[in-house]
């Protein structure tokens, strides 16, 4: 617009009219019809409940019931122990997935490495296996009497060691979801060593750092970012798991229906038909999952968005 | 000039197309879907589409008859789930909008769908072909004077036996309870790694029979009022007599229907199963290689009455929303009284019918494909169901039997007493049973 001489000041007007919301429109639809309305449905089923009036096999009415789901989910001690072990999950899982990513993934970049691309889909084939697949293959190779652990253990002469007891169940979950998620992160990470210059290789080699200096001094520091936003990732969908547990309860005592609180929000949605503690128990998980994200973000802001924000 | 107001113009119409399309959707969600239709009128020869969610094996084979005899009247089978996932299926369905004509629903399960407004009443319809049933059966599926579902089938309970290991253990068969505690001892004497049976956390329809038998009456409903006794003498007495035996590892204590458990039917690491009537079909799913070494008896007895309880057995229920009532009416009604489906029910499905014509039917004088070695299998079967009895369901029997999971695999993990478990399970269901809004009185 010509910049003319006027008393006025307008905002210059934006080209294109309306084109742009147009194209906007499809997306914005969609987020609304299937984000926004199903959490804001979610949020009015958990403030209601669902009360039999009449004795006897009296028929239900749906009613205005307030923060009684809430107080009654948070002191539910199956949700407590279920959340408490999710974390506990979560800090076996995410370290280590995130580790042996990472170490795959230096591994891989290193000048002479051998065998690179069969290694690399051999690292990322689990990760195209289906939660319920791997699970349930994990289950057979647990279950004492039907897995061929079992059977190599004892042809040496050892005791086999028990995956599904009490004391090791959790490690046996946790082994299920780091075995399909290592190699998804692995990609990530080499891909992101793969855009470092390689000049920063030349330069520490001159300066006589050998290759693991220069993997642990040059090259992480470099894809911190990268890491971040694995871990971030990786830690949103642990508060999410469902599958890997979920598969594995009916095949042991060990894992109860409450384990982790997806788990429970099922049991209640669906087998104990209480749609509306399920939706009080989601609400409270989806803030949780929210608050944990924001403060990590937070803390980590810099080191994840590079050191020119 | 005219290109901008052609522009707006054209957007303006797709908001409003898009807000036109957008509400009917909006107002079907917020609308409130309790009514029940009263739809006994129709025409049951119009032509139908129905749909049936059942999984009683091999039960395409029955409703192939009808189709053939009905083309006009399809009924189409969805094998969608077993037990308590199809029930949990079915009232998620209900809650859409799309619950299938036909519903397969077990007899605890039957008060659940009742309260969900799931269950139509099939009262008048019932009466039509009330002596097709003995009234013992019709308790089954009727409730505060209303029928809501046709009987199918019954499971009495029973004991199944390895009877080659048997013999090749020197083990006698027990006839009581006491005889089957020293039965285990002599198997684990004689053989480490094999097991009299198990007591499964995952089977609460299992335990429910079994004290059935001890005499036990978990839910009584008076007037209205629910008294809830879960934990009354008999279950604590069944409880603490399996308690004692798996916590000193005399019997196992992993769940029932997993890989590792097909695989101790199998190879016999597991010689006994109480189980009921529709077990021989279940062990040809899942241990086909021991046809014909498998043996029924009655169960171990507490005294010396003899007496056993019911582990499932369904009926029949027909969608409160299906608009095809008439025609669903016609179909099981034929489904349940008619001898030729009767007959193929049996033959096909290997379960017990609770018709009194299916249970003098001819196709119960063969043994079923897994037990060649007994073919007096349905004369015993039909003289232990004569001793058979059951109790009352409560609305919340989902809930109790997802409780009886967790509580009793902790208690098996733990090796902690079986009895506090069931006083677990108790003040759980009651807690449960106030929550929703019913009348509990404490016993």
């Amino acid at each position: 617009m010509v910049a003319a001489a006027a008393v006025r000041r307008r905002r210059p007007r934006r080209r294109g009219g309306p084109t742009p919301y147009v194209l906007l429109a499809p997306a914005i639809v969609l987020l609304v019809l299937f984000l926004l309305v199903p959490i804001g449905y979610t949020v009015w089923l958990s403030l209601r409940a669902s009360r039999v009036t009449g004795g006897g096999l009296g028929i239900r009415k749906e009613m205005f019931v307030g923060l009684e789901n809430y107080t009654s989910v948070l002191t539910d001690s199956a949700y407590v122990d279920g959340l408490l072990r999710m974390l506990l999950y979560g800090l076996i899982v995410v370290p280590s997935m995130l580790g042996l990513a990472l170490l795959f993934a230096l591994l891989l970049d290193t000048p002479r490495v051998r065998f690179g691309a069969f290694s690399r889909i051999g690292i990322f084939l689990p990760y195209a296996v289906p939660g319920v697949i791997a699970s349930l293959l994990w289950g057979f190779l647990y279950l004492p009497n039907v897995s061929p652990i079992r059977d190599a253990f004892e042809a040496v002469g050892l005791p086999a060691p028990d995956f599904l007891a009490a004391g090791s169940v959790l490690f046996s979950v946790a082994n299920v979801g780091v075995w399909g998620g290592v190699g998804f992160n692995m990609i990530v990470l080499f891909t992101a060593l793969r855009g470092v210059p390689g000049e920063m290789y030349d330069a520490a080699r001159i300066d006589g750092a050998n290759e693991v200096q220069i993997a642990l001094r040059v090259k992480v520091p470099l894809i911190m970012p990268a890491i971040i936003m694995t871990g971030i990732f990786a830690m949103i969908s642990t508060l999410q798991v469902y599958t890997e547990p979920a598969t594995l309860q009916p095949l042991t005592d060990t894992v109860s229906q409450t384990w982790v609180p997806l788990m429970t929000i099922y049991r209640d949605a669906f087998v104990n038909a209480d749609i509306h503690s399920a939706a009080a128990a989601s609400v409270v998980l989806a803030l949780g999952t929210l608050v944990v994200s924001v403060a990590v973000l937070t803390l980590l802001q810099r080191r994840a968005f590079g050191r020119d924000r | 000039m005219t290109q901008q107001i052609q522009r707006r113009g054209f957007l303006k119409g797709i908001a409003t197309l898009g807000a036109a399309a957008a509400m009917p959707t909006f107002l079907a969600a917020c609308s409130d879907d309790d009514e029940q239709p009263s739809q006994a009128a129709g025409d049951p020869n119009a032509p139908a589409n129905l749909t049936f969610w059942t999984w009683t094996t091999n039960i395409q084979k029955v409703v192939d008859i009808w189709n053939a005899k009905n083309p006009t009247q399809k009924v189409t089978v969805s094998n969608q789930a077993q037990g308590e996932e199809l029930i949990t299926k079915t009232l998620t369905a209900h809650r859409a909008g799309n619950a299938p004509d036909l519903i397969h629903a077990e007899y605890q399960a039957l008060p659940v769908l009742i309260t969900n407004g799931v269950a139509a009443d099939l009262t008048s319809m019932a009466e039509k072909i009330k002596g097709d049933f003995t009234d013992g059966t019709w308790a089954l599926t009727s409730f505060g004077g209303k029928t809501y579902g046709i009987p199918q089938d019954v499971g009495p309970m029973m004991l199944y036996y390895r009877e080659d290991l048997f013999q090749q253990l020197g083990l006698t068969v027990p006839k009581t309870w006491d005889e089957f505690a020293s039965v285990a001892r002599q198997v684990r004497q004689k053989d480490s790694k094999r097991y009299l049976a198990t007591f499964s956390s995952g089977d609460p329809g299992w335990f429910a029979g079994l004290a059935e038998q001890a005499g036990a009456n978990w839910w009584v409903n008076d007037g209205g009022t629910w008294t809830v006794r879960i934990n009354d003498e008999a279950t604590k007495k069944v409880a603490t007599f399996w308690g004692q035996l798996v916590n000193e590892g005399i019997l196992s204590g992993k769940p029932m229907y997993t890989p590792e458990w097909n695989k101790a039917m199998t190879d016999g690491t597991l010689l006994a199963w109480p189980s009921a009537i529709w077990g021989a079909g279940v062990l040809e799913g899942v241990a086909p290689a021991t046809k014909g070494k498998w043996r029924m008896v009655p169960m171990p007895q507490w005294d010396a009455t003899p007496a056993t309880g019911y582990w499932g057995g369904s009926a029949t229920a027909i969608s409160s929303k299906s608009s095809q009532r008439a025609q669903a009416e016609k179909f099981v009604t034929w489904l349940n009284t008619d001898q030729e489906a009767l007959d193929a029910l049996i033959s096909e499905g290997g379960i017990y019918p609770a018709a009194t014509k299916g249970q003098s039917s001819t196709q119960l004088s063969k043994a079923p494909a897994m037990m060649p070695n007994q073919p007096s299998f349905f004369a015993d079967a039909a003289q232990i169901a004569q001793s058979a009895r059951g109790f009352n369901w409560a609305p919340n029997v989902n809930v109790t039997y997802s409780q009886y999971n967790d509580i009793f695999a902790k208690a098996i993990q733990e090796k902690s007493d079986f009895a506090a478990a069931v006083d677990a399970i108790q003040a759980a269901s009651v807690a449960d049973l106030k929550k929703q809004g019913f009348e509990v009185k404490e016993a």
